[in-house]
């Protein structure tokens, strides 16, 4: 029971920046537009978040900052996307391996520095209940806030007009323009709605998991939370699910490696990888489920005309 | 003052000879400013970077000996990419590529044999290709994205060589380092000079240069790939198969780059060990991108992003300054070559505004 309430606990842990930087991205594909570089934002996120810390700034602003810095980088991916409509995947590559450079020269020097790590939260009787307690309880406030935002994307993109909006420019931008909708504008807010959550995704990494600055420290993880996207057929809470998977998986695989099974660690590490692969291949098949959802414009450069 | 964008009727010839160069400015300007911001004075910085490296002739050969895999992958990538396959995992094929040639050239009986060398090729090669045909397959058969299997599989592949090396494949008399023994000698290219790295592996990227203009600018199947590419409705109407530029992209694309893994190790490097590239698969799609995905193009991409490469080094050890540097270049002057093509298909006017 021990071990299934601290692996439980782990695969929450380990799934909340797969959730930021998925429900992110989940909000651009929707508005039509595909950024390939949630590893470089998320990199960005991670430094900026040390860094601040270092400087001495509070925790929340210390996360603001990586929440910010992710916004401001993404806007390089949104200017080359939507204004000067360049291929997306292309402007989304720059931008993975700018944001890898920028966070290598911010983090520098904060190598191998522990972070003071955001605490785990204690309710009062609340937390101390047995099992439910460390289950449900205990978890630091970001955990809680990636289930805020996962009700909030939910809310958004289904009940309000604005997300009816960014759907319909997803499907048709150039219906949407005709009807009056400012297509680029609100592209430019998801595309840095997505730089935000995959900052935080990112600061996440930095100041709570791991918590200290490494190099390339996000380790596919933005590259799978594309995966994630595509595994959830776009529905939020498929997100969410896909995201504990693969929490769970590298759960296991660390488990695994501290109880010296007696496989080499490279396989173990590699397991997330290749699973993410294997759902992929898995989802591809139901090409039904996944058109039902699909944004028809995802990647396709859009301009206004007249 | 206002100024308008209209598309321009066709695309300018002009523009697009100038778009690298407009880019390549723009990099040095920004690239500038973010010296001064450190308090570092441009031009020692500039000069540090971009002509110290090519001032001596060790400098012209490392340039040289690290453009040759940029411009090997690139070619491979622009094959695919022309086609719109997206093979993002040129590195996890160099690496495969890497590995296959080290292990021929380690464990086969033919040690001292002159064919150890082409059949280190061989096998680089093909183990490229196969780690290229996984995504190839699961895209042609079962719709999965490549770009995200590519990826993932680049990271399997860094697994694996770590495994290698921490494990069956270390060195016995390498004190417990994370890497091989060296290859035999007649598992290596000659060298041009004792001096100096540059090796004869060079002649592959030549040739692989020419192949790749012949093949996309003047054989059917290349111009097939590429109207799947431009147009997938028109070559599905034409009869021209998805599954066939799917294939021949990430077969190629991967052979090259498995090639450019073989020619690291048959050549700089001599043995395997945990890092053998510093992220030539990645800098390589920037050099496919800079070339416009034209062979002779991707030669001038090449060259400059290996000189980015070499600046980085240059000044790490002179200037203090950090390596990731040359990635914050790399990732600047795709972003302002992919701005600047803008122009290529829109013009920017200047309209006079009426005063009232």
């Amino acid at each position: 029971m021990e071990l299934f309430i601290s692996i439980f606990v782990a695969t929450i842990v380990a799934a909340t920046p797969l959730v930021f930087a998925a429900l992110g991205e989940l909000v651009v594909e929707k508005s039509g537009v595909l950024n390939l570089g949630i590893e470089g934002m998320m990199l960005v996120g991670a430094a900026f978040g040390v860094w601040a810390h270092f400087a001495g700034l509070s925790m929340p602003v210390a996360l603001l900052t990586a929440v910010l810095s992710g916004a401001v980088v993404s806007l390089l991916f949104g200017v080359l996307a939507l204004t000067f409509m360049t291929n997306q995947y292309a402007a989304g590559l720059a931008l993975a391996i700018f944001g890898t450079g920028v966070s290598a020269f911010v983090g520098r020097g904060f190598g191998s520095t522990p972070v003071e790590a955001i605490q785990p939260l204690h309710f009062p009787v609340l937390s101390d209940i047995p099992v439910i307690g460390p289950m449900l309880f205990q978890f630091d406030p970001l955990v809680y806030f990636s289930f805020v935002m996962f009700a909030l994307v939910t809310w958004f993109l289904y009940r309000t007009k604005a997300g009816l909006a960014l759907r319909a420019i997803g499907e048709s931008p150039d219906s949407a323009h005709a009807i009056g909708y400012p297509v680029i504008k609100i592209r430019y807010l998801a595309v840095m709605f997505g730089g935000a959550m995959a900052g935080l995704g990112g600061a996440y990494l930095s100041l709570v998991y791991t918590p200290l600055w490494v190099e390339n420290m996000t380790a596919g993880r933005g590259w799978i939370s594309l995966a994630l996207v595509v595994f959830a057929a776009w529905r939020p809470l498929r997100v969410m699910i896909g995201a504990w998977l693969f929490g769970g998986m590298t759960i296991l695989q660390l488990q695994g490696q501290a109880m010296g099974v007696s496989v080499p660690s490279e396989v173990l590490s590699a397991l997330p990888y290749l699973a993410t692969i294997v759902v992929l291949v898995l989802i591809s098949q139901n090409r039904k489920a996944m058109a039902l959802d699909f944004p028809v414009s995802l990647a396709q450069p859009f301009r206004p005309r007249g | 003052m206002l100024f308008k964008v209209e598309a321009r009727q066709e695309p300018s010839r002009k523009m697009a000879l100038a778009a690298p160069l407009i880019a390549t400015g723009l990099t040095v300007v920004i690239s500038s400013l973010f010296f001064l911001s450190l308090g570092l004075n441009p031009f020692v910085t500039l000069y540090t970077f971009f002509v110290q490296p090519l001032t001596t002739m060790n400098g012209i050969s490392e340039w040289l000996l690290k453009a040759s895999p940029l411009i090997l992958i690139a070619c491979g990538l622009a094959v695919a990419f022309r086609a719109n396959v997206w093979n993002i995992g040129a590195e996890g094929q160099l690496i495969m590529g890497a590995i296959a040639a080290a292990g021929v050239g380690l464990f086969s009986p033919f040690q001292e044999s002159i064919f150890l060398l082409p059949l280190m090729v061989v096998c680089g090669m093909l183990a490229g290709a196969a780690w290229a045909a996984i995504p190839a397959f699961l895209k042609a058969r079962m719709n999965t994205n490549e770009i995200l299997v590519t990826l993932m599989l680049t990271y399997v592949a860094t697994l694996i060589l770590s495994y290698l090396v921490h494990g069956p494949w270390r060195d016995p008399d390498g004190f417990n380092f994370p890497q091989t023994a060296l290859l035999p000698y007649a598992g290596m290219f000659e060298v041009f000079d004792y001096s100096y790295r540059l090796n004869t592996s060079i002649f592959f990227t030549v040739v692989a240069v020419i192949l790749a203009w012949l093949f996309m600018e003047r054989s059917f199947l290349g111009y097939k790939m590429a109207v799947g590419g431009v147009a997938p409705a028109a070559a599905r109407f034409a009869g021209f198969k998805s599954s066939s530029s799917i294939w021949v992209g990430l077969l190629v694309s991967g052979a090259t780059a498995g090639l450019a893994g073989m020619t690291e190790v048959s050549g700089p490097l001599g043995q395997l060990s945990s890092q053998i590239s510093p992220g030539y698969g990645f800098a390589a799609i920037i050099v496919a991108f800079i070339g416009r995905l034209n062979a002779f193009g991707i030669v001038l991409g090449g060259l400059l992003l290996s000189l980015l490469y070499l600046g980085g080094e240059t000044v790490q050890l002179s200037l203090g300054l950090p390596s990731s540097i040359a990635l914050i270049f790399q990732g600047m002057l795709l972003f302002f070559l992919l701005a600047s093509n803008f122009l290529i298909n829109f013009r920017i006017r200047a309209i006079a505004v009426r005063a009232h």
